[in-house]
């Protein structure tokens, strides 16, 4: 099978998802009104409400979406062959995820721009927020804890990717002290700073920086893994503009130029997949397909992330309410994209089946390293670029994405210790330094506790995380289909993905419920128990929600 | 003709710089749209604490830089309000001054 005839099937199909079925619930379900006033005029203060162009937006709310997530998904699913990871990327964002980042916008612009939390407390019920906090709390322990084990991976595979992921870093520092101090114009400002970068990365093959194998009693990857959780730490202390904005802006147009170098590379080389459409070969102690699918990947398909950052800050800036197609199912249709991307890479960037065989040795196996030497593969060979520079930038990229994710995941559970703090009146929860503190070891237990002690094993979360991930984008539907009730129109659209997805959740919980029960794995038994619980209640907050809110509207009817 | 011939360069300069001071509009929009909030919020953070210094000694607090400080008084009264309501304080907190 072709990549490029792939890539053309799953474009087209997002885009036709994106010019027909968007545009049909933009008209029949959502109604979008364009003389609706949205909360960013109603409200606006030039500080969090401020009317946006919609193409910036659309920028901010795919970077913001778009991080390691939907590559390491899809590069790990692959081991059941590209056909059932590529169908739910293409169906996940066409019928899944469009319509859920859509929705959480269109909802949260209805409701004065509240966040999906504070809706769920208003719309579903004051049960459903609790449940609600302890999810997102969870995801994102499990996402700091996840992507600190990619990077540590990546820095011990790719030594070569070190010097240009913590230059990048220095790099972003300056490029906030130049803008924040006005020394230098934007436009400069970001020619130089991926000059910069690129320079990085082509001296990085050159100085690659290798962590001895142990060091003190640990190995090399835990070692990486305590001084990337130092480093997060430090960063989501500091002022945003210092490195947060800088960072994010160079790894904006980084994500643009990559993949772009990846999918022009793609169609010039046009390769072969050499992984096989369904793999009925798959590796011992490989979970079976339906559930692991659809949580394995969850950025991409479907992700709950999403809709934090649909209510959180885009509802809050969109200019009209028609807007909130483009951002919100376009965003989706982006993501999905950077999904496609890395399965071609994982698929088609090696050169026998024995190649691919050997990299997909185990369940968890693969993912993200098969996606840079796959990737490196398909650069070198379609744009003549070497293979160590190759491996190099994608290396970066990916590791810059997970690092960026680490230090917002970071202030976020930050926040919500301080915030705990506060409604149980513990004064030192809400110092800033300590509530980070709480933040790191927690995330610290988890990467260590999931995988023994040299942190390796950290990926073994990795599907809890999708769990995890897609109850939150279950609770934002409930939301969106509780609304739908209540203003009598079709729910079926929205209320069919929440049960896919909450029974596929459920059923991917139990089998893993097995697993660590086989493996004797108690930490992980008890956090699988405890998400387990979690998606009981939420499945049963919505058959009764839903139960109510059709009631009610009989009883209106009446 | 002559005209004509100014007129071309000028209206090919005009789009050029309207197409500039585009591209500068998007990427100032992108730099800084997303962390507008956190840094304005941030900024008011330290504002506020400014204005607490100024108006200290109206509320007891010594304060060593007061000569300098009452000058300031009139430049932040029109902050006044917005400072006091954020502060959780409904009327003006001093007695001798008066806000709303």
């Amino acid at each position: 099978m072709s990549a490029v005839i792939l890539l053309l099937v799953g474009l087209g199909a997002m885009a036709l998802g994106y010019f027909l079925y968007s545009k049909f619930i933009a008209q029949k379900i959502y109604q979008l009104d364009p003389d609706f006033k949205t909360p960013a005029h109603e409200f606006e203060d030039g500080i969090d409400y401020v009317p946006t162009n919609r193409f910036v937006l659309w920028g901010h709310h795919f970077t913001s979406v778009a991080g390691a997530a939907p590559i390491v998904g899809p590069a790990i699913a692959v081991i059941w062959g590209w056909a059932p990871a590529f169908l739910w990327v293409v169906f996940g964002t066409i019928f899944f995820a469009g319509v859920h980042d859509f929705g959480a916008i269109w909802a949260s612009v209805r409701n004065k721009a509240k966040s999906v939390g504070a809706l769920t407390g208003d719309v579903v019920g004051k049960r459903a927020r609790s449940i609600f906090m302890i999810v997102i709390f969870l995801v994102l322990l499990m996402v700091n804890a996840v992507f600190a084990v990619v990077i540590a991976g990546l820095m011990m595979n790719f030594p070569s990717a070190v010097v240009p992921v913590w230059g990048a870093i220095f790099v972003a520092l300056i490029i906030g002290q130049l803008i924040y101090r006005r020394i230098m114009s934007l436009a400069v400002v970001s020619v130089v700073g991926v000059i910069a970068l690129y320079a990085l990365i082509g001296i990085g093959p050159m100085v690659p920086v290798q962590m001895p194998a142990e060091v003190a009693g640990m190995s090399g990857n835990a070692i990486w893994i305590i001084i990337l959780f130092g480093y997060a730490a430090i960063a989501s202390l500091l002022p945003v503009w210092m490195l947060l904005q800088p960072r994010d802006y160079i790894n904006g147009l980084q994500l643009f130029i990559g993949l772009l170098i990846l999918y022009g590379a793609l169609v010039l080389l046009n390769p072969t997949l050499v992984a096989p459409a369904f793999n009925d070969n798959v590796p011992a102690g490989t979970p079976s397909m339906i559930p692991l699918l659809f949580v394995t990947i969850a950025c991409g398909a479907i992700s709950g992330f999403h809709g934090l950052v649909s209510s959180g800050t885009t509802s809050k800036q969109l200019n009209k309410e028609t807007d909130a197609r483009f951002v919100g199912y376009f965003g989706a249709v982006g993501e999905g994209m950077l999904a496609l991307a890395a399965i071609l890479a994982a698929t088609a960037g090696f050169a026998t089946f024995g190649d691919w065989q050997a990299m997909y040795s185990a369940f968890g196996q693969g993912g993200v390293n098969a996606f840079v030497e796959g990737g490196a593969f398909i650069i070198h060979n379609g744009l003549g670029l070497p293979q160590a520079t190759a491996a190099t930038l994608l290396t970066v990229m990916a590791a810059l994405f997970a690092g960026t994710t680490m230090d917002t995941g970071l202030r976020l559970q930050r926040y919500i210790f301080q915030e705990w703090g506060d409604i149980y009146n513990q004064q030192w929860m809400k110092k800033p330094s300590l509530a980070t503190a709480l933040a790191v070891g927690t995330c610290l237990l988890l990467a260590f506790g999931a995988g023994g002690a040299n942190g390796s094993g950290g990926l073994i979360i990795w599907p809890l995380f999708g769990t995890t991930n897609q109850l939150l984008a279950g609770l934002t539907l409930l939301v969106i289909t509780v609304m739908l009730v209540r203003l009598r129109r079709p729910m079926w659209y929205t209320l069919a993905p929440l049960c896919f997805l909450l029974v596929m959740t459920i059923l991917a919980l139990l089998i893993q419920l097995r697993t660590f029960w086989n493996q004797g794995n108690m930490f992980l038994l008890v956090l699988d128990i405890v998400v387990l619980m979690a998606a009981i209640l939420v499945a049963m907050e919505c058959a009764a929600a839903l139960k109510r809110s059709r009631a009610e509207m009989a009883a209106q009817g009446d | 003709m002559r005209d004509d011939s100014d007129k071309a360069p000028s209206s090919k300069r005009d789009t050029l710089r309207a197409w500039l001071g585009q591209a500068r509009f998007f990427t100032e929009e992108v730099y800084s749209a997303r962390y507008r909030g956190a840094i304005a919020r941030a900024r008011r953070d330290e504002d506020d604490l400014f204005m607490l210094l100024v108006f200290s000694e109206m509320m007891g607090v010594p304060n060593p830089a007061s000569y300098y400080t009452l000058e300031l008084q009139p430049l932040l009264l029109e902050r006044f309000h917005d400072w006091h309501t954020r502060m959780g304080m409904e009327h003006s907190p001093l007695d001798h001054f008066r806000c709303c």
